[in-house]
């Protein structure tokens, strides 16, 4: 379970986040969306501890992300995270973009790390692509090569950051796909996103954010049928 | 009429293998300051980068000092002063030591300009699947910077090579001190500088071809 509570986070003497309280319980799918600048990313960030906080707290599965002391690179397996550009290390094959991390962040044998990697790989439908360089993959097969990474290291949850933002339209499609598949095979999942279809579909719980708040918080059925707060009323009316 | 010295006298076969001792000399003294002074490059770059404005103050300036100042000031100065503090380092010790830092203040820039090319959320995205600062340097940033970099280091290993001539000066035999040697016996600077550059093209081009073969393969 992630518990959020009285996050405020200043980039400066901008104040990005305002206080945000939120709880997402193990198998939950919760999608956010909000105007660009409105904090959304940030909030993923500061989950995973990329990015310190200036006040309260995030618990991960009862570890402080922000204390003194958490082992963040350990804490950060549990988090898998996938980002608006889905930055594949070049130099390497998707099968060892996939099997990197766990070999030397987990430790597994060379043989065990290459035998995951080839399975995420399949799994995000990229099992005839192992030995391709990540420059001759279109950009949602990039951005799956990136979801799989993130799945070699089996986390309890995975944050996407707008994973399917840079995508050119036609790509869009089967990166939702993948996510789709995921949230049906019960992975606790926090997606950023633009996709309005796709937060009223596959989400249990919507949150919109606006300006470093989290103004409301409900079933997709109700931030999307009967919006309560006017800002998200607005928000929806000027994206449909 | 009859030479009524001896002092001179041809190029003969045995020069031949004079020369190529002195090349070797030639590269072995560049192998030893381009390994050495890119390791230390490395550090000093990643200090440039990492250590803002305390490496402004500190490291730059050093590493400005030795990139400006011309080569053969550095080694004159350094092998005449160095015995005063203790240092009584023959020719040899004193050339690598000075092409050395030479070698890395240069190769310092190319290694800020690597860690430079990988972009942050790269380095986020490393971070993110659990790896430590290191190992996000040792696995992302070590292979994908230096291979943007990788022509400009080829620059300055074939630079500080040919640099290593200036070595002469201290009188060190390697390919141009041994050339000038032969040059002053036999009174042919035509042949033997031409015999000089032979060497040294043959001690380059191999390095030349082998790094556009890696950028090559690299670039697939």
């Amino acid at each position: 379970m992630i518990e959020i509570h009285d996050l405020h986070k200043y980039f400066g003497s901008l104040h990005v986040l305002k206080g945000i309280d939120l709880n997402v319980e193990k198998g939950e799918v919760l999608s956010v969306i909000g105007a660009s600048g409105s904090g959304k990313s940030t909030l993923l960030y500061c989950i995973n501890g990329l990015e310190p906080v200036q006040q309260g707290n995030v618990v991960v599965d009862g570890t402080d992300v922000h204390a003194k002391g958490t082992d963040i690179n350990k804490l950060r397996q549990q988090l898998g995270m996938v980002f608006q550009q889905w930055n594949s290390f070049p130099h390497l094959t998707a099968l060892e973009n996939v099997a990197l991390a766990p070999k030397i962040v987990k430790g597994k044998s060379k043989a065990e790390a290459r035998e995951i990697a080839a399975q995420q790989l399949k799994h995000v439908g990229l099992g005839d692509k192992l030995d391709v360089y990540p420059s001759a993959l279109s950009g949602g097969q990039q951005q799956r090569l990136a979801i799989a990474r993130a799945l070699a290291m089996e986390p309890e949850y995975m944050l996407f950051d707008e994973a399917t933002s840079a995508l050119d339209p036609e790509l869009v499609g089967e990166v939702l796909e993948t996510m789709r598949m995921l949230a049906e095979e019960g992975m606790t999942m926090i997606c950023v996103t633009h996709e309005m279809g796709f937060a009223r579909d596959v989400s249990d719980r919507v949150a919109f954010f606006h300006q470093g708040v989290m103004e409301e918080i409900g079933p997709p059925e109700q931030i999307f049928g009967n919006p309560q707060s006017e800002h998200t009323q607005k928000f929806l009316a000027n994206v449909r | 009429m009859e030479p009524t010295i001896s002092f001179f006298s041809g190029f003969a076969p045995k020069d031949l293998l004079f020369l190529g001792e002195a090349a070797l000399r030639t590269m072995w003294i560049s192998i030893l300051s381009i390994s050495i002074g890119t390791v230390l490059g490395v550090v000093f770059g990643w200090i440039l980068y990492e250590g803002k404005w305390a490496a402004a103050l500190t490291v730059a300036p050093i590493l400005d000092v030795f990139r400006s100042v011309p080569l053969i000031i550095q080694l004159v100065l350094f092998y005449n002063f160095a015995p005063i503090v203790g240092l009584n380092l023959d020719p040899f010790a004193s050339g690598v030591v000075i092409l050395t830092i030479y070698t890395a203040a240069l190769v310092a820039n190319v290694a800020r300009g690597g860690i430079e090319a990988v972009e942050p959320p790269m380095r986020r995205a490393a971070r993110s699947l659990g790896m430590s600062y290191w190992q996000d340097l040792r696995y992302v940033v070590l292979p994908i910077g230096g291979r943007a970099v990788f022509p400009a280091w080829v620059g300055v290993a074939l630079g500080v090579m040919k640099d290593s001539a200036l070595v002469s000066v201290l009188g060190y035999v390697e390919l141009l001190k041994a050339s000038q040697i032969l040059i002053t016996r036999t009174q042919e600077p035509f042949l033997i500088l031409s015999i000089a550059g032979a060497f040294y093209f043959a001690l380059s081009y191999p390095i030349s071809r082998y790094a556009a073969s890696l950028e090559r393969k690299w670039a697939q």
